[in-house]
């Protein structure tokens, strides 16, 4: 696992979120009321909808297109479909968001 | 067929509108009747004046009997008109103006009046009582103007007026002569927590405080000032320290009266042909000042005129403090007596008190206080005489206990024998209201209201008769009908958008705060709706959430299966140009735009935009003068048209030119949920202007104006509003409704849904009938575009949230280096 910088919390908008472009796929950076910063894959596990797209409330977002409601810390879907998406972890420090990838062969480690 | 009868009553007030309402039921046309009314209006909710005060009800919401019904059961109702004498042997009864009118039966119900401390300066203007909705209004308007009030009275109506000032942001004295509040209902420590209640609410008490005189300068109150000297500075001061039965009339004529109009237990006065009803009567020594035992006279009095026999025998008494987020709950008599014992239940901790007043093992008096959910069940027992030996050690605990084992709610409200009574303000029983459920087909709160009465007037029973619904119905009652907007909180929107109003709450954070959510930030489903009530609410005052709003409203475009977004420019009234269509055509180029599709609102459809492209394809599109059609947005969409005289050789008016007009009119609004018009040049109507949110067509004459259509989810026809003669005139009427609707509906409401709530023909007395409403909400509607009407796509491309549109980082790129 590699930590890369990825920008600045300011970068985010409170219960928003930022796209990242990686080889394993686009990930949403997302940022809370409380300050928290959650990073999971910008596909909802029901029709792959763009979670990035959807409203932050507390810790969880609402996907755009059907509503599905996913706990951001451990990429659950609520209610009686379930289903999970894939989280990865993320460390702030000094107000810079590391996120945390599986090294990829041809990746140069920061 | 013999003449009818001829009724005359004297007074509108609950108890007579109550006792119609049995009478028509039973016997529809056995009368003549006619109201002699002395207030200008027509029947309302007294007891639900203090949630008017405060702001969380309207007027209009109180209104038990209004115009149409008097003309609909043929009663002649004069309002404004005081009866000041009857003629006995004439049997007829004369009003102020000279109006006559003849009796056979006549029914005095007078009502009561407030009583006024005789102390100096108690004629000022500015000394109220707190009766009628013109001391409501007048309270309303002083609050307006700011400053201090003092209410004199520490009882049930004082308190709850202490609390409307309070809320309508006046600051509050109250000047009590007992050393604690409520002193009837509750003992001094349950006073206390009361106090406590009263003042965390910013309210000043004042206890063993008699009032010395009211202090004026030039005839307007400004103070007033206790016997030890202390001065309490005032705008208005609010006696409320008790009521008297108004029995003037009855005692010139010489009928019997003692503290009020004597009546037998048949409401008869000592003239057969005399009845009396209501707050102004004395039965077996007793007046009374609530509501449910007005309603028992008046099933009594209804039964008593049809000729069936009946008797009212006196009733028990249960009250509730209406203040919001304090609940106390009394009922009975709870003076102390010889053989009278006491159980008492305090838990300081969560405020809650209980106090059970029992005489010979049979409860006589119950306060509860905190935690108000067993108040029918001890009320059941008080009227019954329900001997409670047996559970005597538990029965303060409450129904859940009492049995040993606690109950779910549902099993309590099934234990409930069938004459159980439910609401205690219009004395509904559970049978009456399962019996109405079954044989109406009743499926909702709002239905059971309509046929029984039941929780239609304080309203703390609801929650007893969901339990009702639920358990008769089984799983084929939906609550959702009544449901609170979402799981953060337990208030409907109607309660949420009038709350906003009263409390003034101008940001997300504090109506959470306030109307306590019970979630830190709210959810998908409430925040939006939260932020358009405070944008429509105070324009120009609330600052708009983007992160409150759906994605679609976020970006100006609408989201699509694949993430992708589509793209609508305006076309003005559906009319656009070779350059428009150049340049739309040369987007669709540049961008590789897979769909371009015409839409039923008379525009093209640009689809399967990439997100990061929306700038610069709306740059392109502003270049040639297009803007955003708001086409993903709750707000004004398209305004359909036909050629009109124009080109059409059946047109009327320039049915294109008004399209256009209006669009450029109410584009850019934020409404509850989409709203689409068109405006048809002649009756054959080729803009299909009969199924939209509002639709025009256009006559000889003008314009008619028709609402609340519906081509979607459900189709339905639309209604006609009114007509306008001028183009200026229909262009008011139209942003009159739409303001009006803007203002009243739920979040995602459409307008054929808010019109059948409201009514039709509610909506079109403001908007047609009162013409300087409509003046002024179309002002509203005016100022409120000061603040919306500018392109959100041009914003955009100068750079405007310009996060939303690029990746936070690239790390595909970094790893390519």
């Amino acid at each position: 696992m590699t930590f890369v910088d990825i920008g600045t919390l300011d970068d985010i908008p409170e219960r928003g979120a930022r796209l990242v472009k990686t080889h394993a796929g686009t990930v949403a950076v997302f940022r809370t009321s409380a300050g928290q910063v959650y990073a999971v894959e910008d596909k909802c596990p029901h029709l792959a909808g763009p979670l990035s797209q959807g409203i932050v409330h507390g810790s969880r977002v609402t996907c755009p297109l059907h509503n599905l409601v996913i706990d951001l810390a451990s990429g659950a879907a609520e209610g009686p479909d379930g289903g999970c998406v894939r989280t990865y972890p993320v460390q702030l420090k000094e107000g810079r968001i590391h996120l945390g990838l599986d090294a990829q062969p041809s990746e140069k480690v920061a | 067929m013999p003449a009818r009868q001829k009724l005359v009553i004297i007074g509108n007030g609950m108890a007579p509108g109550r006792m119609l309402e049995e009478l028509l039921k039973r016997a529809p046309r056995a009368f003549e009747i006619t109201i002699f009314n002395a207030e200008p209006r027509v029947n309302y909710d007294r007891i639900m004046l203090s949630p008017v005060l405060s702001g969380e009800t309207t007027f209009d919401d109180i209104v038990i009997h209004d115009d149409a019904w008097y003309a609909d059961n043929g009663i002649t109702l004069h309002k404004g008109k005081r009866v000041t004498r009857i003629d006995r042997d004439a049997k007829q009864v004369i009003a102020a103006d000279g109006t006559v009118a003849a009796y056979d039966r006549l029914v005095i119900a007078t009502g009561s009046s407030p009583f006024i401390i005789p102390v100096p300066g108690h004629e000022l203007e500015g000394v109220l009582a707190y009766r009628d909705l013109d001391d409501v209004e007048a309270m309303v308007k002083a609050a307006k103007a700011g400053g201090r009030a003092v209410v004199i009275g520490g009882g049930l109506l004082g308190l709850e007026a202490a609390a409307g000032l309070r809320v309508q942001g006046m600051e509050v004295d109250v000047v009590h002569l007992m050393p604690t509040l409520m002193e009837r209902q509750l003992d001094t420590a349950a006073g206390h927590l009361l106090r406590k209640a009263v003042e965390e609410r910013g309210i000043t008490v004042h206890t063993e405080a008699n009032t010395k005189a009211i202090l004026g300068r030039n005839g307007r109150v400004t103070g007033l000032e206790l016997e030890d000297g202390t001065v309490l500075p005032a705008s208005i001061v609010v006696m409320a320290v008790g009521i008297r039965p108004s029995a003037a009339l009855a005692a010139e004529v010489g009928l019997e009266v003692g503290r009020g109009i004597v009546v037998t237990d048949q409401l008869m006065t000592s003239d057969p042909d005399i009845f009396a009803v209501g707050e102004c009567v004395e039965h077996r020594g007793q007046c009374y000042g609530l509501v449910a035992p007005l309603y028992d006279m008046a099933k009594t009095l209804a039964a008593t005129l049809i000729g069936e026999s009946a008797a009212y025998e006196g009733s028990v008494t249960a009250t509730k403090l209406k203040v919001t987020g304090i609940s106390l709950y009394s009922a009975g008599d709870f003076a102390e007596g010889e053989g009278r014992e006491e159980i008492v239940l305090r838990d300081a901790s969560n405020g809650v008190y209980r106090r059970l007043v029992l005489e010979n093992n049979v409860i006589v008096g119950a306060v509860l206080y905190g935690d108000v959910s067993d108040g029918a069940w001890f009320f059941d027992m008080i009227k019954r005489g329900t001997d409670v030996s047996d559970m005597r050690d538990t029965v303060i605990f409450g129904q859940n206990y009492a049995g040993g084992t606690p109950l779910d709610p549902m099993a309590a409200v099934a234990a409930l024998p069938d004459d159980g009574e439910i609401c205690g303000c219009n004395g509904v029983c559970k049978g009456e209201i399962i019996e109405a459920i079954n044989t109406q087909g009743l499926s909702d709160v709002e239905g059971v209201r309509a046929h029984t009465k039941a929780s239609a007037s304080c309203g703390s029973c609801t929650g007893l008769v969901e339990q009702l619904l639920s358990f008769t119905l089984g799983d084929a009652y939906n609550p959702a009908a009544v449901q609170p907007m979402c799981g953060c909180t337990e208030l409907g929107h109607g309660d949420v958008r009038r709350l906003i109003v009263a409390k003034s709450l101008k940001t997300i954070p504090e109506v959470m705060q306030e109307l306590e959510w019970s979630s830190s930030g709210g959810c998908a489903k409430c925040r939006p709706a939260l932020n358009y009530y405070l944008l429509s609410t105070w324009p120009g005052e609330y600052q708009d959430d983007a992160q409150s709003r759906f994605i679609n409203e976020r970006v100006h475009a609408n989201i699509q299966k694949d993430g992708t977004y589509s793209v609508v420019p305006r076309m003005w009234g559906g009319i656009t140009s070779a350059k428009e269509l150049r340049a739309i055509a040369d987007v669709a180029d540049k961008f590789d735009v897979p769909t371009v599709k015409v839409t039923g609102g008379q525009r093209i459809d640009l689809l399967g935009i990439k997100k990061e492209d929306l700038p610069a394809v709306w740059s392109d599109l502003n270049d040639a003068g297009l803007v955003s059609g708001h086409a993903y947005g709750k707000s004004l969409r398209t305004v359909k048209t036909c050629v009109g005289t124009d080109w059409c050789r059946f047109g009327t008016q320039d049915s294109t030119g008004f399209g256009i007009r209006l669009e450029r009119f109410l584009w850019g609004s934020w409404t509850p949920a989409k709203v689409k018009l068109a405006v048809s040049g002649c009756p054959r109507n080729c803009a299909e202007a009969t199924c939209k949110d509002v639709g025009v067509i256009c006559v000889e004459s003008g314009y008619e104006i028709h609402f609340a259509g519906a081509a979607g989810l459900e189709i339905k026809g639309t209604e006609i509003l009114g007509h306008g003669k001028t183009e200026d005139e229909a262009l008011e009427i139209i942003a009159a409704v739409i303001q009006l609707y803007r203002e009243q509906a739920y979040y995602l409401e459409r307008i054929y849904k808010w019109a059948a709530r409201v009514g039709y023909d509610t909506v079109r007395e403001q908007i047609i009938d009162d013409v300087a409403r409509r003046r002024d909400l179309f002002e509203r509607f005016v100022y409120s575009q000061c603040f919306s009407q500018s392109d959100p796509w041009a914003e955009r491309v100068k750079g405007g949230e310009a996060h939303e549109f690029r990746p936070l980082a690239d790390l595909t790129q970094m790893a390519a280096e």
